[in-house]
Protein backbone atom coordinates (compact mmCIF):
# COMPACT_ATOMS: atom_id res chain seq x y z
CA UNK A 1 0.00 0.00 0.00
CA UNK A 2 1.16 3.53 -0.70
CA UNK A 3 1.93 5.64 2.35
CA UNK A 4 0.75 8.75 0.50
CA UNK A 5 -1.56 9.11 -2.48
CA UNK A 6 -2.21 12.64 -3.67
CA UNK A 7 -4.67 13.20 -6.50
CA UNK A 8 -5.23 16.50 -8.32
CA UNK A 9 -4.37 18.56 -5.27
CA UNK A 10 -5.07 22.29 -5.52
CA UNK A 11 -4.73 25.06 -2.97
CA UNK A 12 -5.55 28.61 -3.81
CA UNK A 13 -5.59 31.61 -1.54
CA UNK A 14 -7.46 34.77 -2.49
CA UNK A 15 -4.54 36.13 -4.55
CA UNK A 16 -2.27 33.12 -5.00
CA UNK A 17 -2.40 29.68 -6.51
CA UNK A 18 -0.06 27.91 -4.07
CA UNK A 19 -0.48 24.33 -5.33
CA UNK A 20 -1.69 23.73 -8.85
CA UNK A 21 -3.18 20.32 -9.55
CA UNK A 22 -0.43 17.98 -8.38
CA UNK A 23 -0.65 14.20 -8.09
CA UNK A 24 1.92 11.81 -6.71
CA UNK A 25 2.37 8.70 -4.61
CA UNK A 26 4.91 7.61 -2.02
CA UNK A 27 5.16 3.85 -1.48
CA UNK A 28 5.66 2.45 2.01
CA UNK A 29 9.39 2.27 2.64
CA UNK A 30 10.19 4.89 0.02
CA UNK A 31 11.82 8.29 0.40
CA UNK A 32 10.42 11.11 -1.69
CA UNK A 33 12.10 14.49 -1.99
CA UNK A 34 10.21 17.72 -2.61
CA UNK A 35 12.48 20.22 -4.28
CA UNK A 36 11.74 23.74 -5.30
CA UNK A 37 12.59 27.34 -4.61
CA UNK A 38 10.83 29.58 -2.14
CA UNK A 39 7.11 29.74 -2.91
CA UNK A 40 7.20 26.56 -5.00
CA UNK A 41 4.48 24.96 -2.86
CA UNK A 42 6.51 22.54 -0.69
CA UNK A 43 5.34 23.80 2.70
CA UNK A 44 1.77 24.16 1.49
CA UNK A 45 1.80 20.57 0.24
CA UNK A 46 3.24 19.26 3.53
CA UNK A 47 0.70 21.30 5.50
CA UNK A 48 -2.14 19.71 3.54
CA UNK A 49 -0.67 16.22 4.06
CA UNK A 50 -0.63 16.93 7.80
CA UNK A 51 -4.20 18.21 7.85
CA UNK A 52 -3.09 21.67 8.98
CA UNK A 53 -4.47 23.13 5.80
CA UNK A 54 -7.63 22.19 3.92
CA UNK A 55 -7.11 21.77 0.15
CA UNK A 56 -9.25 23.78 -2.26
CA UNK A 57 -9.78 20.56 -4.21
CA UNK A 58 -8.24 17.14 -4.70
CA UNK A 59 -7.79 14.09 -2.50
CA UNK A 60 -5.13 13.06 -0.03
CA UNK A 61 -4.87 9.57 1.36
CA UNK A 62 -2.25 8.94 4.06
CA UNK A 63 -1.57 5.42 5.33
CA UNK A 64 -4.92 4.38 3.92
CA UNK A 65 -6.88 7.19 5.57
CA UNK A 66 -8.63 10.00 3.77
CA UNK A 67 -7.18 13.13 5.36
CA UNK A 68 -10.38 15.11 4.75
CA UNK A 69 -12.48 12.72 6.82
CA UNK A 70 -10.16 10.72 9.01
CA UNK A 71 -7.00 12.68 9.62
CA UNK A 72 -6.52 11.76 13.29
CA UNK A 73 -6.15 8.05 12.50
CA UNK A 74 -3.37 8.92 10.07
CA UNK A 75 -1.76 11.43 12.45
CA UNK A 76 -1.33 8.74 15.10
CA UNK A 77 0.98 6.84 12.72
CA UNK A 78 2.93 9.74 11.26
CA UNK A 79 5.11 12.54 12.58
CA UNK A 80 6.72 15.74 11.46
CA UNK A 81 9.79 17.81 12.06
CA UNK A 82 10.65 21.31 10.99
CA UNK A 83 13.20 23.75 12.34
CA UNK A 84 10.63 26.47 11.73
CA UNK A 85 8.23 25.12 14.35
CA UNK A 86 9.57 25.21 17.88
CA UNK A 87 9.09 23.10 20.96
CA UNK A 88 8.08 24.91 24.18
CA UNK A 89 11.22 26.76 25.24
CA UNK A 90 10.58 26.66 28.99
CA UNK A 91 10.14 22.90 29.13
CA UNK A 92 13.20 20.72 29.45
CA UNK A 93 14.08 18.35 26.62
CA UNK A 94 12.82 15.39 28.68
CA UNK A 95 9.55 17.19 29.48
CA UNK A 96 9.03 18.00 25.81
CA UNK A 97 9.60 14.40 24.81
CA UNK A 98 7.29 13.26 27.61
CA UNK A 99 4.50 15.59 26.41
CA UNK A 100 4.73 14.29 22.85
CA UNK A 101 5.10 10.72 24.05
CA UNK A 102 1.77 11.08 25.85
CA UNK A 103 0.18 12.83 22.86
CA UNK A 104 1.17 9.92 20.63
CA UNK A 105 0.23 7.34 23.26
CA UNK A 106 3.74 5.85 23.22
CA UNK A 107 4.05 2.65 25.29
CA UNK A 108 6.96 2.38 27.75
CA UNK A 109 7.65 6.05 27.30
CA UNK A 110 10.61 6.22 29.71
CA UNK A 111 12.40 3.52 27.75
CA UNK A 112 11.61 5.17 24.41
CA UNK A 113 12.95 8.54 25.61
CA UNK A 114 16.14 6.87 26.83
CA UNK A 115 16.47 5.15 23.44
CA UNK A 116 16.08 8.41 21.53
CA UNK A 117 18.41 10.23 23.90
CA UNK A 118 21.09 7.64 23.15
CA UNK A 119 20.47 7.73 19.39
CA UNK A 120 20.57 11.52 19.12
CA UNK A 121 23.20 12.12 21.82
CA UNK A 122 20.73 14.01 23.99
CA UNK A 123 21.65 12.46 27.34
CA UNK A 124 23.36 15.56 28.69
CA UNK A 125 20.61 17.81 27.39
CA UNK A 126 17.57 16.06 28.84
CA UNK A 127 17.24 18.31 31.87
CA UNK A 128 18.01 21.56 30.04
CA UNK A 129 15.22 23.90 28.92
CA UNK A 130 14.68 23.58 25.17
CA UNK A 131 15.00 27.35 24.78
CA UNK A 132 18.61 27.28 26.00
CA UNK A 133 19.82 24.86 23.34
CA UNK A 134 21.85 25.78 20.27
CA UNK A 135 20.14 25.65 16.88
CA UNK A 136 21.77 22.32 16.10
CA UNK A 137 20.75 20.82 19.44
CA UNK A 138 17.17 22.02 18.89
CA UNK A 139 17.12 20.31 15.50
CA UNK A 140 18.28 17.05 17.09
CA UNK A 141 15.57 17.32 19.75
CA UNK A 142 12.95 18.04 17.09
CA UNK A 143 14.07 14.96 15.17
CA UNK A 144 13.91 12.85 18.33
CA UNK A 145 10.37 14.16 18.89
CA UNK A 146 9.47 13.22 15.32
CA UNK A 147 10.52 9.61 15.92
CA UNK A 148 8.96 9.23 19.36
CA UNK A 149 5.97 7.24 18.10
CA UNK A 150 8.02 5.18 15.61
CA UNK A 151 6.01 6.65 12.75
CA UNK A 152 5.17 4.74 9.58
CA UNK A 153 5.37 8.03 7.71
CA UNK A 154 7.79 10.81 8.51
CA UNK A 155 7.45 14.29 7.03
CA UNK A 156 10.62 16.30 7.29
CA UNK A 157 11.07 19.94 6.39
CA UNK A 158 14.78 20.83 6.18
CA UNK A 159 15.73 18.10 8.69
CA UNK A 160 19.41 18.96 8.84
CA UNK A 161 19.20 22.75 8.70
CA UNK A 162 21.43 24.33 11.37
CA UNK A 163 23.44 21.15 11.85
CA UNK A 164 27.20 21.06 11.36
CA UNK A 165 28.35 18.70 8.56
CA UNK A 166 29.33 15.95 10.98
CA UNK A 167 26.02 15.99 12.88
CA UNK A 168 24.09 16.40 9.63
CA UNK A 169 25.76 13.28 8.29
CA UNK A 170 24.99 11.44 11.51
CA UNK A 171 21.31 12.41 11.29
CA UNK A 172 21.10 11.29 7.67
CA UNK A 173 22.59 7.95 8.70
CA UNK A 174 20.00 7.75 11.49
CA UNK A 175 17.19 8.36 9.02
CA UNK A 176 18.57 5.70 6.65
CA UNK A 177 18.83 3.24 9.52
CA UNK A 178 15.31 4.06 10.75
CA UNK A 179 13.90 3.49 7.29
CA UNK A 180 15.76 0.21 6.87
CA UNK A 181 14.67 -0.99 10.28
CA UNK A 182 10.98 0.01 10.15
CA UNK A 183 10.17 0.26 6.43
CA UNK A 184 8.83 3.74 7.16
CA UNK A 185 8.11 6.11 4.31
CA UNK A 186 9.79 9.50 4.39
CA UNK A 187 8.80 12.69 2.62
CA UNK A 188 11.59 15.19 2.66
CA UNK A 189 11.63 18.87 1.72
CA UNK A 190 15.15 20.18 1.60
CA UNK A 191 17.41 22.70 -0.04
CA UNK A 192 20.40 20.48 0.61
CA UNK A 193 20.79 18.74 -2.76
CA UNK A 194 23.48 16.35 -1.56
CA UNK A 195 21.12 15.23 1.16
CA UNK A 196 18.31 14.68 -1.33
CA UNK A 197 20.61 12.73 -3.64
CA UNK A 198 21.72 10.53 -0.78
CA UNK A 199 18.37 9.86 0.88
CA UNK A 200 15.69 10.01 -1.78
CA UNK A 201 14.53 7.27 -4.16
CA UNK A 202 12.52 9.78 -6.11
CA UNK A 203 12.32 13.54 -6.39
CA UNK A 204 9.49 15.90 -7.32
CA UNK A 205 10.65 19.21 -8.74
CA UNK A 206 8.11 21.90 -7.84
CA UNK A 207 7.83 25.33 -9.34
CA UNK A 208 5.00 27.82 -8.82
CA UNK A 209 2.84 25.12 -7.31
CA UNK A 210 3.26 22.64 -10.18
CA UNK A 211 5.31 19.48 -10.55
CA UNK A 212 7.62 20.42 -13.40
CA UNK A 213 9.67 17.23 -13.38
CA UNK A 214 10.17 14.08 -11.38
CA UNK A 215 12.25 10.93 -11.24
CA UNK A 216 15.10 9.31 -9.39
CA UNK A 217 18.03 11.62 -8.63
CA UNK A 218 20.21 9.71 -11.12
CA UNK A 219 17.57 9.84 -13.85
CA UNK A 220 17.07 13.59 -13.40
CA UNK A 221 20.81 14.23 -13.48
CA UNK A 222 21.12 12.15 -16.66
CA UNK A 223 18.08 13.77 -18.28
CA UNK A 224 19.48 17.27 -17.81
CA UNK A 225 23.00 16.19 -18.70
CA UNK A 226 24.34 17.56 -15.42
CA UNK A 227 26.74 16.35 -12.76
CA UNK A 228 24.55 16.68 -9.72
CA UNK A 229 21.07 17.55 -8.54
CA UNK A 230 22.01 21.09 -7.62
CA UNK A 231 22.74 21.86 -11.27
CA UNK A 232 19.44 20.28 -12.27
CA UNK A 233 17.68 22.41 -9.66
CA UNK A 234 19.30 25.56 -11.04
CA UNK A 235 18.42 24.58 -14.62
CA UNK A 236 14.78 24.21 -13.70
CA UNK A 237 14.67 27.30 -11.52
CA UNK A 238 16.19 29.47 -14.26
CA UNK A 239 14.46 27.87 -17.23
CA UNK A 240 11.82 30.54 -17.66
CA UNK A 241 13.80 33.33 -16.07
CA UNK A 242 16.33 33.19 -18.90
CA UNK B 1 -12.24 8.08 17.64
CA UNK B 2 -12.56 8.27 21.39
CA UNK B 3 -11.28 11.08 23.53
CA UNK B 4 -7.98 10.16 25.13
CA UNK B 5 -7.36 11.09 28.76
CA UNK B 6 -3.66 10.54 28.16
CA UNK B 7 -3.57 13.22 25.46
CA UNK B 8 -5.48 15.60 27.74
CA UNK B 9 -3.01 14.85 30.52
CA UNK B 10 -0.13 15.52 28.11
CA UNK B 11 -1.33 19.09 27.65
CA UNK B 12 -2.07 19.61 31.35
CA UNK B 13 1.41 18.30 32.16
CA UNK B 14 2.88 20.66 29.55
CA UNK B 15 1.44 23.67 31.43
CA UNK B 16 2.19 22.38 34.93
CA UNK B 17 5.80 21.84 33.87
CA UNK B 18 6.02 25.54 32.97
CA UNK B 19 4.77 26.54 36.42
CA UNK B 20 7.03 24.05 38.14
CA UNK B 21 10.14 25.82 36.96
CA UNK B 22 8.95 29.43 37.22
CA UNK B 23 8.12 30.94 40.63
CA UNK B 24 7.21 34.34 39.12
CA UNK B 25 4.45 32.61 37.16
CA UNK B 26 3.18 30.89 40.28
CA UNK B 27 3.24 34.17 42.18
CA UNK B 28 1.39 35.92 39.35
CA UNK B 29 -1.51 33.49 39.70
CA UNK B 30 -2.27 34.77 43.21
CA UNK B 31 -1.07 38.35 42.75
CA UNK B 32 -4.10 40.03 41.17
CA UNK B 33 -6.81 38.31 43.24
CA UNK B 34 -4.89 39.20 46.39
CA UNK B 35 -4.29 42.79 45.29
CA UNK B 36 -7.95 43.31 44.39
CA UNK B 37 -9.01 41.81 47.67
CA UNK B 38 -6.73 44.13 49.63
CA UNK B 39 -8.00 47.23 47.81
CA UNK B 40 -11.66 46.35 48.16
CA UNK B 41 -11.33 44.88 51.63
CA UNK B 42 -9.89 48.07 53.05
CA UNK B 43 -12.50 50.07 51.09
CA UNK B 44 -15.24 47.95 52.63
CA UNK B 45 -13.83 48.50 56.10
CA UNK B 46 -13.68 52.25 55.51
CA UNK B 47 -17.25 52.48 54.17
CA UNK B 48 -18.55 50.51 57.14
CA UNK B 49 -16.71 52.85 59.48
CA UNK B 50 -17.90 56.05 57.72
CA UNK B 51 -21.55 55.11 57.73
CA UNK B 52 -21.36 54.21 61.41
CA UNK B 53 -23.55 51.20 60.80
CA UNK B 54 -22.67 47.60 61.30
CA UNK B 55 -20.53 47.40 58.18
CA UNK B 56 -20.48 43.69 58.04
CA UNK B 57 -23.12 43.31 55.31
CA UNK B 58 -21.86 46.05 53.00
CA UNK B 59 -18.32 44.94 53.55
CA UNK B 60 -19.20 41.29 53.08
CA UNK B 61 -20.89 42.07 49.77
CA UNK B 62 -17.82 43.89 48.51
CA UNK B 63 -15.36 41.23 49.65
CA UNK B 64 -17.52 38.35 48.41
CA UNK B 65 -17.95 40.24 45.11
CA UNK B 66 -14.20 40.60 44.69
CA UNK B 67 -13.53 36.96 45.45
CA UNK B 68 -16.32 35.60 43.26
CA UNK B 69 -15.65 37.87 40.27
CA UNK B 70 -12.03 36.74 40.34
CA UNK B 71 -13.34 33.26 39.49
CA UNK B 72 -14.56 34.53 36.12
CA UNK B 73 -11.48 36.65 35.49
CA UNK B 74 -9.00 33.91 36.46
CA UNK B 75 -11.03 31.25 34.66
CA UNK B 76 -10.95 33.24 31.43
CA UNK B 77 -7.28 34.15 31.72
CA UNK B 78 -6.36 30.54 32.52
CA UNK B 79 -7.73 29.34 29.19
CA UNK B 80 -6.56 32.19 26.98
CA UNK B 81 -3.08 32.36 28.50
CA UNK B 82 -2.73 28.61 28.05
CA UNK B 83 -3.54 28.99 24.37
CA UNK B 84 -1.34 32.06 23.99
CA UNK B 85 1.49 30.10 25.59
CA UNK B 86 1.36 27.74 22.58
CA UNK B 87 1.39 30.70 20.18
CA UNK B 88 4.29 32.39 21.97
CA UNK B 89 6.32 29.18 21.98
CA UNK B 90 5.52 28.60 18.25
CA UNK B 91 4.34 25.14 19.22
CA UNK B 92 0.86 25.11 17.64
CA UNK B 93 2.20 23.52 14.46
CA UNK B 94 3.41 20.51 16.43
CA UNK B 95 0.25 20.26 18.49
CA UNK B 96 -2.15 20.39 15.59
CA UNK B 97 -0.26 17.72 13.63
CA UNK B 98 -0.34 15.39 16.62
CA UNK B 99 -3.39 13.19 17.23
CA UNK B 100 -4.66 15.72 19.79
CA UNK B 101 -8.27 16.61 19.00
CA UNK B 102 -9.40 20.23 19.39
CA UNK B 103 -11.87 19.06 22.07
CA UNK B 104 -8.99 17.46 23.99
CA UNK B 105 -6.96 20.64 23.75
CA UNK B 106 -9.94 22.53 25.15
CA UNK B 107 -10.42 19.98 27.94
CA UNK B 108 -6.77 20.43 28.92
CA UNK B 109 -6.96 24.22 28.81
CA UNK B 110 -10.13 24.20 30.94
CA UNK B 111 -8.49 21.85 33.46
CA UNK B 112 -5.43 24.10 33.72
CA UNK B 113 -7.75 27.08 34.09
CA UNK B 114 -9.57 25.38 36.98
CA UNK B 115 -6.27 24.63 38.74
CA UNK B 116 -5.04 28.20 38.20
CA UNK B 117 -8.30 29.64 39.50
CA UNK B 118 -8.24 27.53 42.66
CA UNK B 119 -4.56 28.27 43.24
CA UNK B 120 -5.14 31.98 42.69
CA UNK B 121 -8.14 32.27 44.98
CA UNK B 122 -6.83 30.21 47.86
CA UNK B 123 -4.43 32.86 49.25
CA UNK B 124 -7.04 35.62 48.74
CA UNK B 125 -9.63 33.58 50.64
CA UNK B 126 -7.22 33.09 53.54
CA UNK B 127 -6.31 36.80 53.57
CA UNK B 128 -10.01 37.77 53.54
CA UNK B 129 -10.47 35.67 56.66
CA UNK B 130 -7.36 36.88 58.46
CA UNK B 131 -7.61 40.59 57.65
CA UNK B 132 -11.34 41.19 57.33
CA UNK B 133 -12.78 38.27 59.31
CA UNK B 134 -14.74 37.29 56.24
CA UNK B 135 -15.22 33.61 55.58
CA UNK B 136 -16.66 33.06 52.11
CA UNK B 137 -17.44 29.42 52.93
CA UNK B 138 -20.22 30.71 55.20
CA UNK B 139 -22.24 31.31 52.01
CA UNK B 140 -22.91 27.60 52.27
CA UNK B 141 -23.41 24.98 49.57
CA UNK B 142 -24.82 27.60 47.19
CA UNK B 143 -21.23 28.85 46.89
CA UNK B 144 -20.53 25.84 44.68
CA UNK B 145 -23.24 26.99 42.26
CA UNK B 146 -21.80 30.50 42.25
CA UNK B 147 -18.36 29.05 41.56
CA UNK B 148 -19.47 26.78 38.72
CA UNK B 149 -21.54 29.50 37.04
CA UNK B 150 -18.85 32.14 37.25
CA UNK B 151 -16.15 29.73 36.06
CA UNK B 152 -18.33 28.73 33.11
CA UNK B 153 -18.79 32.37 32.24
CA UNK B 154 -15.02 32.85 32.24
CA UNK B 155 -14.66 29.81 30.00
CA UNK B 156 -17.11 30.85 27.32
CA UNK B 157 -15.58 34.32 27.21
CA UNK B 158 -12.21 32.59 26.79
CA UNK B 159 -13.50 30.42 23.96
CA UNK B 160 -14.69 33.57 22.23
CA UNK B 161 -11.24 35.11 22.62
CA UNK B 162 -9.48 31.98 21.33
CA UNK B 163 -11.82 32.10 18.32
CA UNK B 164 -10.73 35.69 17.73
CA UNK B 165 -7.09 34.54 17.98
CA UNK B 166 -7.79 31.96 15.26
CA UNK B 167 -9.30 34.68 13.10
CA UNK B 168 -6.97 37.61 13.75
CA UNK B 169 -3.84 35.82 14.98
CA UNK B 170 -1.61 37.00 17.79
CA UNK B 171 -2.67 40.57 16.97
CA UNK B 172 -5.81 39.88 19.00
CA UNK B 173 -3.69 39.00 22.03
CA UNK B 174 -4.60 42.20 23.90
CA UNK B 175 -8.21 41.00 24.04
CA UNK B 176 -7.14 38.19 26.35
CA UNK B 177 -6.25 40.77 28.97
CA UNK B 178 -9.08 43.22 28.48
CA UNK B 179 -12.40 41.65 27.50
CA UNK B 180 -13.43 40.16 30.85
CA UNK B 181 -12.29 43.27 32.73
CA UNK B 182 -14.33 45.35 30.27
CA UNK B 183 -17.44 43.37 31.13
CA UNK B 184 -17.09 44.16 34.86
CA UNK B 185 -19.35 47.26 34.84
CA UNK B 186 -22.29 45.25 33.47
CA UNK B 187 -21.54 42.13 35.52
CA UNK B 188 -23.17 43.91 38.50
CA UNK B 189 -20.59 42.61 40.94
CA UNK B 190 -20.97 45.37 43.50
CA UNK B 191 -24.47 46.73 42.74
CA UNK B 192 -27.76 45.39 41.38
CA UNK B 193 -28.67 45.71 37.69
CA UNK B 194 -31.23 48.39 38.64
CA UNK B 195 -28.33 50.70 39.46
CA UNK B 196 -27.47 50.80 35.75
CA UNK B 197 -29.13 53.11 33.19
CA UNK B 198 -32.27 51.55 31.73
CA UNK B 199 -30.72 50.94 28.31
CA UNK B 200 -27.82 49.02 29.83
CA UNK B 201 -29.88 46.79 32.09
CA UNK B 202 -30.82 44.25 29.35
CA UNK B 203 -27.11 43.82 28.62
CA UNK B 204 -26.45 43.06 32.29
CA UNK B 205 -29.40 40.68 32.50
CA UNK B 206 -28.07 38.73 29.50
CA UNK B 207 -24.94 37.91 31.49
CA UNK B 208 -24.93 35.07 34.03
CA UNK B 209 -22.79 37.14 36.40
CA UNK B 210 -25.54 39.71 37.11
CA UNK B 211 -27.81 36.87 38.26
CA UNK B 212 -25.12 35.17 40.30
CA UNK B 213 -24.30 38.38 42.15
CA UNK B 214 -28.00 39.06 42.72
CA UNK B 215 -28.08 35.60 44.29
CA UNK B 216 -25.01 36.40 46.33
CA UNK B 217 -26.57 39.59 47.73
CA UNK B 218 -29.78 37.71 48.52
CA UNK B 219 -27.72 35.16 50.41
CA UNK B 220 -25.82 37.83 52.33
CA UNK B 221 -28.62 40.29 53.06
CA UNK B 222 -31.69 38.05 53.28
CA UNK B 223 -29.96 34.80 54.19
CA UNK B 224 -31.94 33.06 51.46
CA UNK B 225 -30.88 31.40 48.22
CA UNK B 226 -32.21 33.19 45.13
CA UNK B 227 -33.01 30.10 43.08
CA UNK B 228 -34.72 31.85 40.13
CA UNK B 229 -31.67 34.05 39.59
CA UNK B 230 -29.34 31.06 39.85
CA UNK B 231 -31.49 29.10 37.40
CA UNK B 232 -31.36 32.02 34.96
CA UNK B 233 -27.59 32.23 35.37
CA UNK B 234 -27.23 28.51 34.59
CA UNK B 235 -29.54 28.70 31.56
CA UNK B 236 -27.69 31.75 30.21
CA UNK B 237 -24.35 30.04 30.74
CA UNK B 238 -25.53 27.01 28.83
CA UNK B 239 -26.70 29.16 25.92
CA UNK B 240 -23.55 31.26 25.80
CA UNK B 241 -21.33 28.17 26.10
CA UNK B 242 -23.09 26.45 23.20
CA UNK B 243 -22.73 29.58 21.10
CA UNK B 244 -19.04 29.86 22.04
CA UNK B 245 -18.42 26.21 21.07
CA UNK B 246 -20.13 26.71 17.71
CA UNK B 247 -18.06 29.84 17.02
CA UNK B 248 -14.86 28.08 18.15
CA UNK B 249 -15.57 25.14 15.82
CA UNK B 250 -16.34 27.45 12.89
CA UNK B 251 -13.23 29.58 13.43
CA UNK B 252 -11.02 26.49 13.81
CA UNK B 253 -12.30 25.12 10.48
CA UNK B 254 -11.86 28.53 8.88
CA UNK B 255 -8.29 28.72 10.22
CA UNK B 256 -7.52 25.38 8.56
CA UNK B 257 -8.83 26.68 5.25
CA UNK B 258 -6.90 29.96 5.44
CA UNK B 259 -3.70 28.36 6.71
CA UNK B 260 -3.87 30.35 9.93
CA UNK B 261 -2.77 27.38 12.04
CA UNK B 262 0.64 27.67 10.38
CA UNK B 263 1.01 31.43 10.62
CA UNK B 264 -0.98 32.30 13.76
CA UNK B 265 2.07 33.40 15.74
CA UNK B 266 3.52 35.61 13.03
Amino acid sequence: MDAITVTNLVKHYPHTLAVDDISFTLPQGGVLGLLGGNGAGKTTTISMLLGLLVPSSGQISVLGHDIARDRFKALERMNFSSPYIALPARLSVAENLRVYGHLYNVPELKHRIAELAAQFHLGALLSRPAGELSAGQKTRVALAKSLINKPDLLLLDEPTASLDPDTGDYVRSMLEAYRAETNAAILLASHNMAEVERLCDRVLMLKAGKIVDQGTPDALIARYGREDLEQVFLDIARREEA
Amino acid sequence: MKTSLRRIWAMIYRHLAVYRRSWPRVAEIAYWPTLNLLIWGFTANYIGHLRAIPGAQTGSALIAGVLLWEITLRGQLGVTLGFLEEIWSRNLGHIFVSPLRPAELLAALLSVSLLRTLAGLFPATIIAYLLYHYNILLLGPVLLLFFVNLLFMGWWIALGIVSLLFRYGAGAEALAWTIAFGITPVACVYYPATALPGWLQPVAMALPAAHVFAGMRAGLFQHAADWPDLAQASALNLGWMLLAIVIFGAEFRRARVRGALISIGE
